[in-house]
């Protein structure tokens, strides 16, 4: 059943409008800022849940789908809908946006306004690329997100935030202004065929030869790599994770490399498939490199956040490597079920990732918090002093190295199971993960988490508040949920998933 | 001897008004103390507010009746008056007034505060005016001069400082230099053509023919003379120096409405002139194009003095504006168009808020001043992030649209590399902005004082950021103008 009201539209512009009140009140009223902050998210995360209730499970169409005029000389319009693919990142945006400004309630003294605001412009935003059905519109957000995304690690952020901050904008920059030209070509190309257009949808009719095709899988392929990240591109992140303030590390890792994995789903296989098909190589060898060099690179980090930060882009792996896993498994014997799996592995791991790399950078903060240090060598035996926060810890550590129950492992369990269809090696090279996962995170549990207290410091600890208490509680509870019950999640993603299956291996030569 | 009327020269009235207004302020400056040299101030303002009137009353653009907006000409077709020249007379009315109401304060609290500066600003808008509705290679010459010669005088005229005259010298020197060049090369296609007249002078090139040596010869000189009003690479020596040099209202006058006197010398010379000669120009300016964006954006990374860093973010501007005109079609000029309209709101913008800073005694133009400015005024800093971005070519704000126009337009002629090229460089020129944004955000202030700028300067400035936020997130409206004006 659809609404009547324009939804979408209300959940990109109420955060952006919080920040933009959040910016007029100032610091003057910190209090009544975190309150108005709190406030606008939980009321978006509210609105947001309506889309589940909402959405059709039938249909690969988009929906609560918006037009308007924005730029008729261009033909470009401000139009929004979701599908199966975009509704539940959607979901998980406003759902990790609250949790964030919970968990900054006391911790940001510098600017807290703007902090706020930086933040509930960023979620606007990020709604808003997930929700654009326009290319020209979709591109503005996609770029748009990064200034509030610049400003709070510069100003919020560790020792080395400018170097930081500069390099993950100029990387993310770079990755994009090809996407950009490749964007205007797709729109000549529909004016050639007599209908001008920027609409995604009719960059997927557009008939284009090999070469065309290559280029522009090639650009978006900068773009949306630089995003995820993909090995060799992805030096920008781990100094991003590591000098961003927690909530900062959380929406990066959370949201904001799901990007990278939602374009490629949404632009480059369905626009370039021919492309795509062959060059999938590059995108598989890159990723299981992914998955497994950057693992070996995530055992011997001395730095908590770096280690998570390197997991993210292996665990990264796992999504473009189950997006394009397709097209090895049409050419074997046209297996459109183990299609299918592989990207709906490549969701499920995006949900999953999300929820719980965020977990763990909440954690680290929460660490941080009390001692500020990263550094593993700096804790010990957290344990004896913080027993909840132990527990909860110890819990996202196992999802994040893929423990059954956990929503880690159905994401990984079932690109696993696809990339059997298609080749062996491929599934022993992914398969690796969970040992390496399973050896970086529990080896850093065991070094920060158990053994005898280490010094002082961790003797003056002292466990979670109510606070962080629901941060970390909530977020369990969201991983246990997708790890037992995945069903749901799937089945909304389904008609959407096949839909693309089947758009992708129908050649446009 | 036919009347005024006779040969059509109502459609002028705007230039006939500011050259008589300007003679009477002349007159009336001379009467006046430094207590009442507001008059002068406020006449000037007057007469932009009443040229504005003339050129929206007697000119095409806006009549009522469709047909009626068209190309006129007057003085047997010595002056052209059409829809494209009528919008940018108006813009440049504006950035002239706005450059006069940022650069009040300033010139106040420096004793500069002199009749001068205004009536030679009015002096160079006849200028560009008449450069704007030139009909012919003569009346492009008499406005490129009297732009030019008025400029040289602006930008020494600060009596006081050493700098600016030195400047001003390299400015007078190089730019005769340049003028006579293109004077040279307007002689030799006048010489094989028979005609300075553009209409006449596009039919008789095709008579003569395109390839014709001695064209392409004049043609080069024509481009030099071009590529240096512009400050393109290799032409762009002086555009560091006066830009550093001048006194900053004069920098910031020299940054915006000269820019639309530059881009409508190439119209009308290239486009309109020499149309038939595209494929030679268009290689000559695919070089400029290259050099300006390459040379400009790595140079301005090593810059210290934000009126330097400036001066070369213009010339890397001046390679996109190139790159809209050397397409060649009327969607590339309409890119071209836009992209000089949103150069010049934006760099007003950034000069203002070098004025906001500055006070008696102390010249805010070194990027360090700009440290901590989120402290001290988070409004302010705001307002500087967002032309930053903008002329970074960040979306939502209006810089981007300019770079897609000209991108779309090299696009379509099949220049697929140069759009890469384009972009690539433009990801250079994001580090030297984003280090300001860094400089105002990031760091800590070293500067306690506040910011002394008046009411009307910090509504205008304000309206200034907000407009490139506000043009960045509804963009059609500027767009559309852009195409009505050049069909």
């Amino acid at each position: 059943m659809q609404l009547d009201w324009p939804i979408l539209s209300i959940l990109i512009w109420l955060p952006i409008a919080g920040g933009v009140v959040m910016l007029a009140l100032g610091d003057r009223s910190a209090a009544l800022g975190r309150w108005v902050a709190l406030l606008t998210t939980a009321v978006t995360f509210g609105i947001s849940t309506l889309l589940w209730v909402h959405f059709d499970t039938t249909t690969a169409l988009m929906q609560f789908t918006e037009q308007h005029d924005w730029i008729p000389s261009l033909h470009s319009y401000y139009s929004l809908g979701v599908d199966g693919i975009a509704m539940p990142l959607i979901l998980l945006t406003t759902f990790i946006t609250p949790l964030v400004v919970i968990a900054s309630w006391t911790v940001i003294e510098k600017k807290p306004a703007q902090y706020y605001a930086a933040f509930l412009i960023l979620e606007g935003l990020m709604i808003g690329v997930f929700a654009a059905l326009d290319g020209l519109l979709f591109y503005v957000l996609w770029e748009a997100m990064l200034i509030p995304m610049f400003i709070i690690i510069g100003i919020w952020g560790g020792p080395r935030r400018v170097y930081a901050t500069i390099k993950f904008f100029l990387y993310t920059f770079l990755g994009s202004v090809l996407m950009l030209v490749s964007l205007i070509y797709l729109y000549l190309q529909t004016c050639d065929n007599g209908q001008c257009s920027y609409a995604i949808a009719d960059f997927y009719d557009l008939p284009l030869g090999l070469n065309q095709q290559i280029l522009i899988f090639l650009s978006f392929l900068v773009a949306f790599a630089v995003k995820v990240p993909m090995w060799p591109v992805h030096t920008w992140l781990p100094d991003a994770h590591v000098e961003a303030p927690t909530g900062g590390s959380v929406i990066l890792a959370a949201i904001m490399l799901k990007m990278g994995g939602y374009g490629f789903l949404r632009f480059s296989l369905p626009i370039t498939p021919d492309a795509s098909d062959t060059l999938d190589w590059l995108v598989i060898s890159l990723s299981l490199i992914a998955v497994v060099y950057i693992g070996f690179v995530a055992l011997v980090q001395q730095d908590m956040k770096k280690l998570i930060a390197y997991s993210s882009i292996a665990h990264m792996g796992f999504v473009t490597l189950g997006s394009f896993l397709t097209f090895e498994l049409m050419s074997v014997n046209g297996d459109t079920r183990g299609a299918a799996m592989g990207i709906d592995g490549a969701m499920v791991q995006m949900i999953s990732h999300g929820l719980i790399s965020g977990a763990l950078f909440f954690c680290v903060g929460v660490l941080y918090d009390r001692v500020h240090s990263r550094e593993i060598s700096s804790y010990g035996g957290v344990v004896n002093t913080m027993p909840i926060f132990a527990t909860f810890a110890v819990l996202f550590a196992l999802a994040n190295s893929g423990l059954p129950a956990t929503s880690g492992f159905v994401g990984e369990f079932l690109v696993i199971v696809a990339s059997f269809r298609a080749d062996f090696w491929y599934a022993f090279l992914a398969g690796l993960t969970l040992i390496l996962g399973a050896a970086y995170t529990l080896w850093m549990v065991k070094r920060v988490i158990f053994g005898e207290v280490a010094n002082e410091n961790v003797a003056a600890l002292t466990d979670v508040n109510f606070r962080e208490f629901v941060v970390l509680g909530v977020l369990a509870v969201a991983v246990l949920l997708l790890g037992l019950w995945p069903a749901p999640l799937l089945e909304v993603m389904r008609p959407t998933v096949e839909n693309l299956v089947q758009q992708i291996t129908a050649s446009k030569l | 001897m036919s009347s005024w009327a006779e040969m059509g020269g109502q459609v002028a009235a705007a230039e006939a008004f500011v050259l008589t207004a300007l003679c009477v302020i002349l007159v009336i400056d001379v009467f006046l103390t430094d207590r009442s040299r507001w008059l002068t101030y406020v006449l000037s303002l007057l007469t932009l507010a009443g040229a504005a009137y003339m050129t929206v009353r007697y000119g095409v653009a806006f009549a009522d009746d469709p047909i009626l907006q068209a190309r006129v000409t007057a003085f047997d077709g010595m002056y052209i008056a059409d829809p494209m020249g009528d919008v940018l007379k108006l813009f440049a009315y504006g950035t002239v007034a706005v450059a006069f109401l940022y650069s009040r304060e300033y010139l106040q609290r420096r004793g500069l505060f002199k009749g001068e500066y205004f009536i030679l600003g009015l002096v160079a808008l006849l200028g560009v005016m008449v450069m704007i509705s030139a009909g012919s290679l003569l009346t492009v010459y008499l406005g490129v001069e009297l732009l030019s010669l008025s400029l040289y005088a602006m930008v020494a005229f600060d009596r006081e400082s050493g700098i600016a005259a030195e400047s001003a010298m390299k400015y007078f020197v190089l730019g005769a230099i340049s003028s006579g060049t293109l004077l040279y090369g307007f002689s030799i296609v006048y010489g094989l053509t028979g005609t300075l007249q553009l209409d006449e002078l596009a039919v008789g090139v095709r008579e003569v023919g395109a390839a014709n040596l001695g064209l392409i010869f004049g043609l080069a000189f024509i481009i030099v003379g071009i590529a240096f009003k512009f400050g393109a690479v290799p032409f762009h020596m002086w555009v560091p120096d006066v830009y550093h040099g001048a006194p900053t209202p004069v920098t910031l006058f020299i940054g915006s409405a000269p820019k639309i006197a530059s881009f409508v010398l190439a119209i009308r010379v290239l486009a309109e002139g020499l149309d038939a000669m595209v494929a030679s120009w268009q290689d000559m300016l695919i070089v400029l194009a290259v050099l300006s964006m390459l040379i400009g954006n790595v140079v301005a990374i090593a810059q210290t003095n934000l009126k330097r860093m400036l001066a070369y973010s213009t010339i890397s501007h001046v390679g996109f504006i190139l790159l809209g005109i050397l397409a060649g079609t009327t969607e590339g000029y309409r890119a071209s168009m836009f992209y000089t309209l949103t150069y010049v709101i934006t760099t007003v913008g950034s000069f203002g808020m070098i004025l906001l800073l500055s006070r008696s005694g102390f010249e805010a133009d070194r990027l360090e001043d700009f440290k901590g400015l989120n402290r001290r005024s988070p409004w302010f800093a705001a307002i500087m992030m967002m032309l930053m971005f903008s002329t970074a070519g960040v979306p939502p704000f209006i810089g981007f649209w300019a770079k897609l126009a000209v991108i779309g337009a090299v696009l379509d002629v099949g220049l697929a590399w140069l759009a890469a090229v384009a972009v690539v460089l433009s990801v250079i020129a994001a580090f030297y902005y984003l280090r300001v944004v860094k400089l105002m955000y990031f760091d800590d202030p070293t500067d306690g004082h506040a910011i002394e700028a008046g009411g009307t300067f910090r509504a205008l400035l304000s309206a200034n950021g907000v407009a490139v936020l506000a043009l960045g997130v509804f963009p059609s409206a500027l767009i559309d103008l852009c195409a009505r004006v050049l069909p």
